[in-house]
């Protein structure tokens, strides 16, 4: 049961699901990391990407290009649903983090509820010629839908982290949760600054949404999943890092796989949550925080 | 003046009310007769529950149309229990306290209806089982009637097992989802297995939350199993009938499947298209199986199911569902009663004439004769709905009684085969 052959494959597919799990949180990664916004409408925004890559889909488009093609309306998804909690709760000040936990919990209901309205509860899946099918390499077998989601998840995290470091509107996002006020006296505007942050979360949730429905099928109430994980990924990662989501997705996926190949899959939440209970006891920053 | 003014135009107003009703309807009188549920409408379940409330919907449409219960409409009450056990006592609660309903049906699947059994009990009250397992092996409640095809635990993996044992397999492996339902399944098969003397190589449980099974099913390929039986609930079955066609289960496999739920369903089927083929799976229902009223069943269903974007062939629950209606109408009628122990007691005593055929009850409320097939994929293509509809796409190898064909094994000779 235990053989080094198994084992090996385990870390290799764990991998692949620990690309996943970071593609994934990265959009959580940017609005909880680092603008300290509670966005549990993240995975509810992840299912809704998935959705519209199966409408979009139906015209023969690939399902990778039409979560490209979302991005631009869930920027400005973003940017609305941005703009409606700093007026109504960021603007007023106080309990910004309960009253916007509520908020965010009641969009995900509403995402939940119409997407239920408008398809039904079935589930739903694409078509594509890398989906059912997978890589041979000797005895090993590698889901093509796996590789793309670990291509998806290695390119956002680099276009993440270079926008981050390289531009002034990155820079400017990474400091924003830090210090507003020294922002302002930078001559930036921290409101439009957290904007366009939010913009760009909601835009990652487009592609990753449409790698989510890639990965398997997916239903209305399927969020749900979503939240515990996402939400252990970025704090295992040190909150904002993107790179530390890609590390603590692959920490994630590795030690799930292991646990599924060799003792059963009913241990692997409880070892995904052990090693977050165990990050926080011995490092509370998170692998990549400061 | 006034009063006879109102009386004149009350009379006129009842009148033109029951001239406008169907002729059936018009002897309708009294309070309603209330039936009340939870049915999983909304989360894993809810695709397989919209689809058995259009059955349900579509007797009690049928029954008022031809005068209600005891001369009374019947009112439905429904709330959507999400899938989730969690919330059923509550509902129950509600639909006997607050609603008052004269009869009570259960939700459809075992983990929404275990967690009410203990208050039916207690409370006395009859429950029209719909489609759970062994939710009564333990409760022993007297007045429990389950509409669903099945026997014993056992029954269900009986004749996957012996079609795998007439093709030499002699180890298995199992896999099942933590929750009480494919439990009890998969502690079925393994007493079954017990029985055989079979090997078993692999025998492990998934979390009902896991996205991706190529880890399962990888180990499952390593242990080298003859057969493997799984029990899951329809938000696995496809992302596991992925993950067999990319990771494999390797050539020694004889025979996959057993106590698949969601390959029962319309889009679970067309989704998976080709990917179905070669598996031999339970099922209530498949073309070709004749019942008395079925197809007019399917035909007057298929219009409803479109209108409301839920399962258009619905095989698995809509007639059974439609049979529960059928058997309180016979009870009620037979009794000329909706006392709960009068109800119970025909119910015991009587066998049931449904559009599934008859249906009379063992001591513990399930079926005294059960009806449940094992079937193979054969033939099915991709991204055709209407192919689901013809016999020969899913062949009835178990039981004897309705054999359509004899099982192809190994399983990777089942898939190819045309």
């Amino acid at each position: 049961m235990f053989s080094v052959d198994l084992i090996f494959e385990a870390v290799l597919f764990g991998i692949l699901l620990g690309c996943f799990y970071a593609a994934v949180s990265l959009g959580l990664s940017v609005a909880f990391g680092l603008l300290d916004v509670p966005y549990v409408a993240h995975p509810a925004l992840l299912i809704l990407g998935s959705y519209f890559t199966f409408v979009l889909s139906q015209t023969g488009i690939d399902p990778i290009v039409c979560g490209v093609l979302l991005m631009p309306i869930f920027f400005l998804i973003g940017i609305g649903f941005y703009r409606f909690y700093y007026e109504t709760f960021e603007k007023r000040s106080s309990d910004t983090g309960v009253r916007g936990l509520a908020f965010f919990f009641g969009m995900s209901f509403i995402i939940e509820v119409c997407l239920i309205l408008v398809f039904g509860v079935d589930q739903r899946t694409v078509v594509a010629s890398y989906i059912g099918s997978s890589l041979e390499i000797g005895d090993y077998r590698f889901p093509y839908r796996m590789l793309v989601a670990f291509g998806i998840a290695l390119a956002l995290t680099v276009a993440l982290t270079l926008y981050f470091s390289k531009t002034f509107n990155g820079r400017a996002i990474k400091a924003v949760g830090q210090d507003e006020g020294a922002l302002r006296l930078m001559g930036a505007n921290p409101v439009k600054i957290k904007q366009l942050a939010f913009g760009i979360a909601t835009a990652v949730n487009a592609l990753a949404g449409a790698m989510l429905i890639i990965v398997g099928p997916v239903e209305p109430a399927m969020d749900r999943i979503y939240i515990g994980r996402t939400f252990c990924v970025v704090v295992l990662a040190g909150l904002g890092s993107m790179s530390g989501t890609l590390v603590a997705g692959l920490v994630l996926g590795i030690a799930e796989s292991i646990v599924m190949m060799t003792f059963g899959a009913s241990w692997a939440p409880a070892v995904s949550f052990g090693l977050l209970l165990l990050m926080l006891g011995v490092r509370p920053q998170g692998l990549f925080g400061r | 003046m006034d009063k006879m003014r109102r009386t004149v135009i009350g009379a006129g107003g009842a009148g033109l009310l029951a001239s406008s009703l169907p002729a059936g309807m018009a002897f309708a009188q009294g309070a309603p007769v209330k039936i009340g549920m939870s049915m999983p409408q909304t989360g894993g379940l809810g695709a397989g529950g919209q689809a058995a409330l259009i059955g349900l919907r579509m007797w009690v449409d049928d029954i008022n149309a031809k005068g209600g219960l005891l001369g009374r409409k019947v009112e439905f009450i429904v709330y959507d229990d999400q899938s989730n056990g969690a919330n059923t006592p509550g509902i129950y609660t509600k639909l006997i306290d607050v609603d008052k309903v004269d009869l009570l049906i259960a939700p459809y699947a075992t983990n929404p209806t275990a967690p009410i059994m203990p208050m039916v009990k207690e409370r006395g009250l009859l429950l029209m089982g719909n489609f759970s397992f062994q939710v009564n092996a333990k409760v022993h409640h007297d007045m429990w009637f389950n509409n669903a095809p099945w026997g014993d635990a056992k029954n269900w993996s009986e004749g996957f097992l012996e079609a795998g044992k007439k093709a030499g397999a002699k180890s298995i492996a199992i896999f099942a989802a933590d929750a009480e339902f494919q439990q009890n399944l998969a502690n079925g098969c393994r007493e079954v297995v017990k029985q055989t003397g079979w090997n078993v190589v692999y025998d492990q449980n998934y979390p009902g939350n896991n996205t991706d099974f190529s880890s399962i099913i990888r180990a499952v390929r390593a242990a080298k199993p003859e057969a493997v039986f799984v029990a899951c609930y329809p938000n696995e079955a496809v992302a596991i009938m992925r993950s067999v066609n990319e990771i494999g289960l390797g050539s020694q496999v004889q025979i996959f499947g057993g106590g698949m739920v969601g390959l029962q369903f319309g889009p679970v089927m067309q989704g998976l298209g080709s990917l179905l083929n070669g598996v031999v799976n339970y099922n209530s229902y498949v073309p070709g199986m004749k019942y008395p009223g079925i197809e007019d069943f399917f035909k007057r269903y298929s219009e409803r199911a479109i209108a409301a974007k839920v399962d258009p062939l619905g095989f698995y629950l809509p007639p059974y569902n439609y049979a529960i209606g059928q058997m309180i109408e016979q009870a009620v009628n037979g009794t000329k009663s909706l006392d709960h122990k009068k109800l119970a007691d025909y119910l015991r005593k009587n066998e049931m004439k449904t559009i599934v055929g008859p249906i009379s009850f063992d001591k513990n409320g399930e079926r005294a004769k059960p009806a449940l097939v094992q079937a193979q994929f054969r033939n099915i293509k991709d991204g055709d709905y209407e192919q689901f509809k013809s016999p020969g796409k899913q062949v009835v190898i178990w039981p004897a009684s309705e054999k359509q064909g004899d099982v192809i094994t190994p399983f990777d000779k089942a898939r190819k085969a045309t």
